[in-house]
């Protein structure tokens, strides 16, 4: 993993040689006509499905089941945003948001102890990482009947730990995420030298002082950027959240599926529900672009 | 947590159990509780995953009695899992070829600096950052024969009126599914071969340069062997995320029209939470299982043996 988490722009402190070399190149200029068309066309292609969604949540019924349609809102409403959060967005994404800070808080708490014990202590070796690891590698759905009955039997002893609450759903995104947590928080961890901490041992403090007095103040990045990404692929997931909620618990992706059956009739308020969702994950990137890649790679492994 | 005695107080007092033994007992301390979680949440429910498989666990059923291989065997002759496979593996091929291909693509054309870059990065990696059922949402209505911006588009370029009901026949929705997982994850392809292709040594195309070498001879020689390890393992990745597809099936066809467009997931969805075949559903999971284990061992053995990845 270390060859991705590289940093970009390397490149650019080639030799001067190269670069004179490069600048008697006759094809440059076109190089780069090139380079900014192919970037004006991929960025139209990124951007267009963002902003019709958005575009479509301010549209009356007259402009978005129009055929033709109407690329740009004539009347821009937020009408829909008033009727679905009064309707079912409200609780939706105070669940969702209820949801995803308890399993982020969670797994950051327990993965974290565990990253630290397989940084510095050399827990289990390699093979237990990896093994911790490949946990994240089966299809989520090979769980979702097992963890069904395990929910309902619960819930009858129990109905908060049962199917649609949000205890389960905590605790079903906690082990999910922790895979992902461990590793992420072991390279933060490992990036931080263990002499400054062996010298607070030395002065007598113990392991979990050391730990918390030295390691965790500087370890304080790593964390935001982790706890950001559990939060996030949290926030996002469905196939759990649709298969173990019905209405209490229901968070904001199967609220907005919940519009899926309507050709047309419902786009304005399921777009609506949607740009909700969307948008609080574009705000957190912003926190943690510099952690993209780190974190993508690993994110990619979770469930 | 208190079960600390310094390192340096340990070694002067041999009496109790040595620095390496508290060590080891102190790491497995702190990996209990996380432990404690997947062993509970994850290995237990496999466990009985499998001991599902082997029973006959159906709504009308109250029993719940042992019929040994049956539900594998009836796997064996369920042509829809078959068909949900097919659909799944087109998905993963064409969906991660294209998307490595445009990533690799891209990352060539944007490696190195240049005006525009840190206003680009941010919107380049969007998609990826778009809750999966939003992009289903979304793409659903730019799909739409009637109300969609997709046939509206080809209208004006073909110069006359384009009627494609893209998800209404099984190949153009497979098509449309393609698409749309492409556009959200080659972002996630470029990024990665972006970081990987700036931190091969400069003084390799250096050389390279000095020796003659055109961009083709760069880049097959020296580019992407410098690389390889970082392709395979995104390629891996990126696949095993893409066999999980559901949220764009959910959206975009809810696996119809019929069966036809049904990926796995979808498939075991159905099987446990529409027709409640829990017991069928868990044998059709462990063949999934058993078939990803092979194919991932096969793709490590040949792609990424020795070594970290």
């Amino acid at each position: 993993m270390s060859a991705v988490s590289g940093h970009a722009g390397t490149l650019s402190a080639r030799p001067a040689q190269l670069a004179t070399a490069s600048r008697r190149d006759p094809w440059r200029g076109v190089r780069t006509a090139l380079r900014y068309a192919v970037l004006l066309i991929v960025l139209t292609f990124c951007l267009f499905p963002i902003l019709w969604v958005i575009g479509m949540s301010v549209k009356l019924p007259g402009e978005y089941m129009r055929n033709p349609p109407v690329w740009i809102p004539q009347n821009p409403t937020l009408v829909h945003y008033t009727n679905v959060m009064a309707q079912k967005g409200n609780l939706a994404l105070k669940n969702s948001v209820i949801i995803a800070t308890g399993a982020t808080f969670l797994s950051m708490l327990v993965g974290s102890l565990a990253a630290y014990s397989l940084a510095r202590l050399e827990t289990g070796g390699r093979h237990f990482s990896f093994w911790l690891l490949s946990q994240r590698l089966m299809p989520p759905v090979v769980l979702v009947v097992p963890f069904f009955l395990l929910l309902r039997t619960l819930g009858n002893i129990n109905p908060a730990l049962g199917l649609d609450s949000h205890a389960s759903l905590i605790a079903l995104y906690t082990v999910f995420n922790l895979p992902f947590v461990i590793w992420m928080m072991r390279s933060y961890f490992e990036a931080i030298p263990a002499e400054i901490e062996e010298s607070a041992l030395v002065d007598g403090s113990t392991r979990f002082g050391a730990f918390r007095r030295i390691t965790l103040p500087l370890a304080v990045p790593g964390l935001i950027a982790t706890g950001t990404f559990a939060f996030i692929f949290s926030w996002m997931e469905f196939l759990f959240a649709v298969v173990f909620t019905r209405t209490k618990a229901v968070t904001l992706p199967v609220a907005v599926a919940g519009f899926s059956g309507s050709q047309g009739s419902n786009w304005g308020q399921a777009s609506a529900l949607a740009v909700v969702a969307m948008v609080p994950v574009f705000a957190l990137a912003l926190l943690v672009q510099r952690h993209f890649v780190r974190g993508l790679t690993l994110g990619a492994v979770r469930g | 947590m208190d079960m600390a005695e310094t390192a340096t107080r340990t070694t002067v007092a041999p009496s109790g159990p040595s620095y390496a033994t508290r060590r080891r007992i102190e790491g497995w301390m702190l990996v209990l509780p996380a432990l404690l979680l997947i062993l509970g949440l994850s290995i237990v429910p496999l466990i009985q995953s499998l001991v599902l498989s082997f029973q006959r666990w159906d709504l009308q059923s109250q029993e719940h009695p042992f019929v040994g291989l049956q539900n594998y065997r009836d796997v064996l002759l369920d042509a829809r899992v078959w068909a949900a496979f097919l659909n799944t593996g087109i998905i993963v091929v064409c969906a991660v070829a294209a998307e490595f291909l445009l990533g690799l693509g891209l990352a060539l054309l944007f490696v190195g600096d240049f005006v525009g870059k840190r206003f680009a990065m941010p919107i380049l990696l969007l998609p990826v950052m778009v809750v999966p059922i939003v992009v289903g949402l979304t793409w659903r209505m730019l799909w739409d024969n009637q109300y969609g911006a997709i046939n509206q588009t080809l209208s004006w370029i073909a110069g006359h009126d384009v009627n494609i009901l893209w998800l209404a026949h099984r190949d153009t929705a497979l098509f449309a599914m393609i698409v749309t997982d492409v556009w959200q994850w080659t972002p996630f392809m470029f990024l990665v071969l972006l970081a990987a292709l700036s931190s091969v040594n400069p003084e390799l195309y250096e050389a390279a340069a000095l020796d003659g070498a055109g961009w083709w001879q760069v880049l097959r020689d020296v580019s992407l062997p410098g690389i390889s390890r970082v392709i395979a393992v995104a390629i891996l990745f990126r696949a095993l995320d893409a066999f999980k597809i559901f949220d764009l099936v959910y959206m975009f066809t809810q696996g119809g029209p019929g069966t036809s467009t049904e990926s796995i997931s979808w498939y075991i969805y159905q099987l446990g939470f529409k027709f409640f075949r829990l017991g069928y559903a868990s044998a059709v999971s462990f063949v999934v299982v058993i078939i990803m284990t092979v194919i991932a061992t096969l793709y490590v053995a040949r792609f990424l043996r020795g070594g970290d990845a």
